[in-house]
């Protein structure tokens, strides 16, 4: 008799093997295994593959290299200062030389090679976040919650949206009208968005509360064709995006800053 | 900020919401308890699907920071079924993704399945160096067995009796009724267990 002549009781037998059959049908079981060679061989092979596996195959446990750079990860992310959530363990990650290479020859270490050439880049640090939002925004219907150049409109809108009252500054005598505002979510949190146009622009103003209390100045970057500054103050964090070129959203920013 | 394309399909149990988010520390740490030790069981099946332990790792620690990321909505009650279940889906992402280039890895590696490399073995140093190169190779014939499996067929296995797991967290992870599980996993142990007994038979 071997495994293939399986008696039909086969799969209850092996259900019962691994511990899966409640009280009852265990005993019937047992019973019918006293009567069926073929059962009996079949409980022997499942003893002996499951020896062998447990006592002889290999249990790849985790690195200590993994176990490192994974705790260092999450610990980074514990720190993070962004909305709710903070700056992607990925992209702690991302400069790390993976030791794995190490050990993988030949053929193996060029596959390797072309897999990480091909792997989706880390793409969530806050900047990122606000270029996803920004261009959110400008897919149809995506723009505004509310519609207003009105400030007094737009900001007690907010309320009971976020927790937290965005200022809200109308800039149209500045040349930078605003558009209205809508509820945006960031990495885990509501923001507050405020849109603002410069001729044929758009400029998205993300706002939540810093996550420290100390003011920082503006300071720029750019992401993927787009303009952004960031700082914080009045114990906000304020994010400001568009595809305006540097020095105009420079300007945006300091009327915004020194406005009302 | 998807990885592989298609969100995780949670668990879907009947405990609570957690109380809080991981943003905080207490989440962080939450997860460090809850999800962070099962990091072996993780490593363990993305190893054993993926074959390759450079690429296994990855795939592990993209799974786990994703884990990190979804762990807020996690509501089931079993971590380590649901982190096991998103380190399947992130390693069949890979294997889809590497197809081509995952074939000749693998004729490369059966030409040389005498002397590769794989894995750290770790012995029992004082142990006589006979019985300790039978261990390394029996060690070596059931790793080589197992690899030879059916993914499918090999996932079962290795969930059941590496992580033994139940039936019903095989059949969530693995996405199929536990009816196939069931059967998989018979088919599994029929094919090692007469695998094993040819090669006895061989020799």
């Amino acid at each position: 008799m071997s495994m293939h002549d399986d008696c039909d009781k086969v799969l209850l037998l092996q259900a019962e093997f691994d511990g899966e059959l409640d009280a009852a049908q265990s005993i019937a079981l047992t019973r019918h295994r006293e009567s069926c060679a073929c059962c009996r061989d079949a409980w022997r092979r499942l003893q002996e593959t499951r020896q062998a596996l447990r006592e002889q195959g290999s249990y790849h446990k985790a690195s200590s290299a993994l176990t490192r750079r994974l705790n260092q990860a999450l610990a980074e992310r514990d720190r993070f200062e962004g909305p709710g959530a903070g700056r992607s363990p990925w992209q702690v990650l991302a400069g790390w030389w993976r030791p794995a290479m190490g050990f993988a020859g030949g053929a193996a270490a060029a596959a390797i090679a072309l897999l990480l050439l091909f792997r989706p880049l880390p793409a969530t640090d806050i900047a990122d976040l606000v270029v996803a939002s920004h261009l959110r925004s400008l897919q149809p219907g995506h723009l505004l919650d509310v519609a207003s150049n009105d400030q007094h409109n737009v900001k007690p809108w907010f309320d009971g949206k976020v927790d937290f009252a965005p200022p809200v500054k109308n800039l149209a005598d500045q040349g930078f009208p605003l558009v209205g505002g809508r509820l945006d979510y960031l990495s885990d949190r509501n923001v507050a968005a405020l849109v603002y146009r410069s001729g044929a622009h758009l400029i998205n103003v993300l706002i939540w509360p810093a996550p420290t209390p100390q003011a920082e100045p503006p300071r720029q970057l750019e992401r993927g064709g787009f303009n952004i500054l960031r700082w914080q103050e009045g114990g906000m964090a304020i994010w400001v995006v568009s595809d305006l070129n540097a020095a105009e959203l420079q300007k945006f920013v300091t009327i915004w800053r020194s406005h009302d | 900020m998807r990885i592989w394309g298609q969100p995780v399909p949670l668990h879907r149990g009947t405990c609570h919401q957690r109380g809080g988010t991981v943003n905080d520390e207490a989440g962080a740490a939450r997860f460090r308890a809850e999800v962070l030790v099962h990091l072996d069981a993780a490593a363990n099946l993305a190893r054993w699907l993926l074959r390759n332990p450079a690429e296994a790792e990855d795939v592990v620690q993209d799974a786990v920071l994703r884990a990190f990321s979804y762990y807020q909505s996690f509501r089931g009650v079993n971590a380590r079924a649901w982190l096991l279940q998103i380190v399947r889906n992130a390693a069949y992402a890979a294997m889809n993704r590497t197809q081509g280039i995952y074939m000749v890895e693998l004729q490369e590696d059966m030409a040389n399945s005498d002397g590769d490399g794989r894995g750290i073995t770790l012995v029992d140093p004082s142990g006589d160096p006979e019985s300790l190169l039978m261990q390394q190779e029996a060690r070596r014939q059931i790793d080589g067995l197992l690899e030879a499996l059916p993914v499918e067929l090999r996932e079962c296995i290795v969930l059941r009796e590496l992580e033994e797991l139940s039936y019903r967290d095989i059949a969530e992870i693995t996405a199929v009724p536990v009816g196939t599980v069931m059967s998989r996993l018979w088919r599994a142990r029929r094919l090692l267990s007469e695998a094993a007994r040819a090669k006895e038979a061989a020799r």
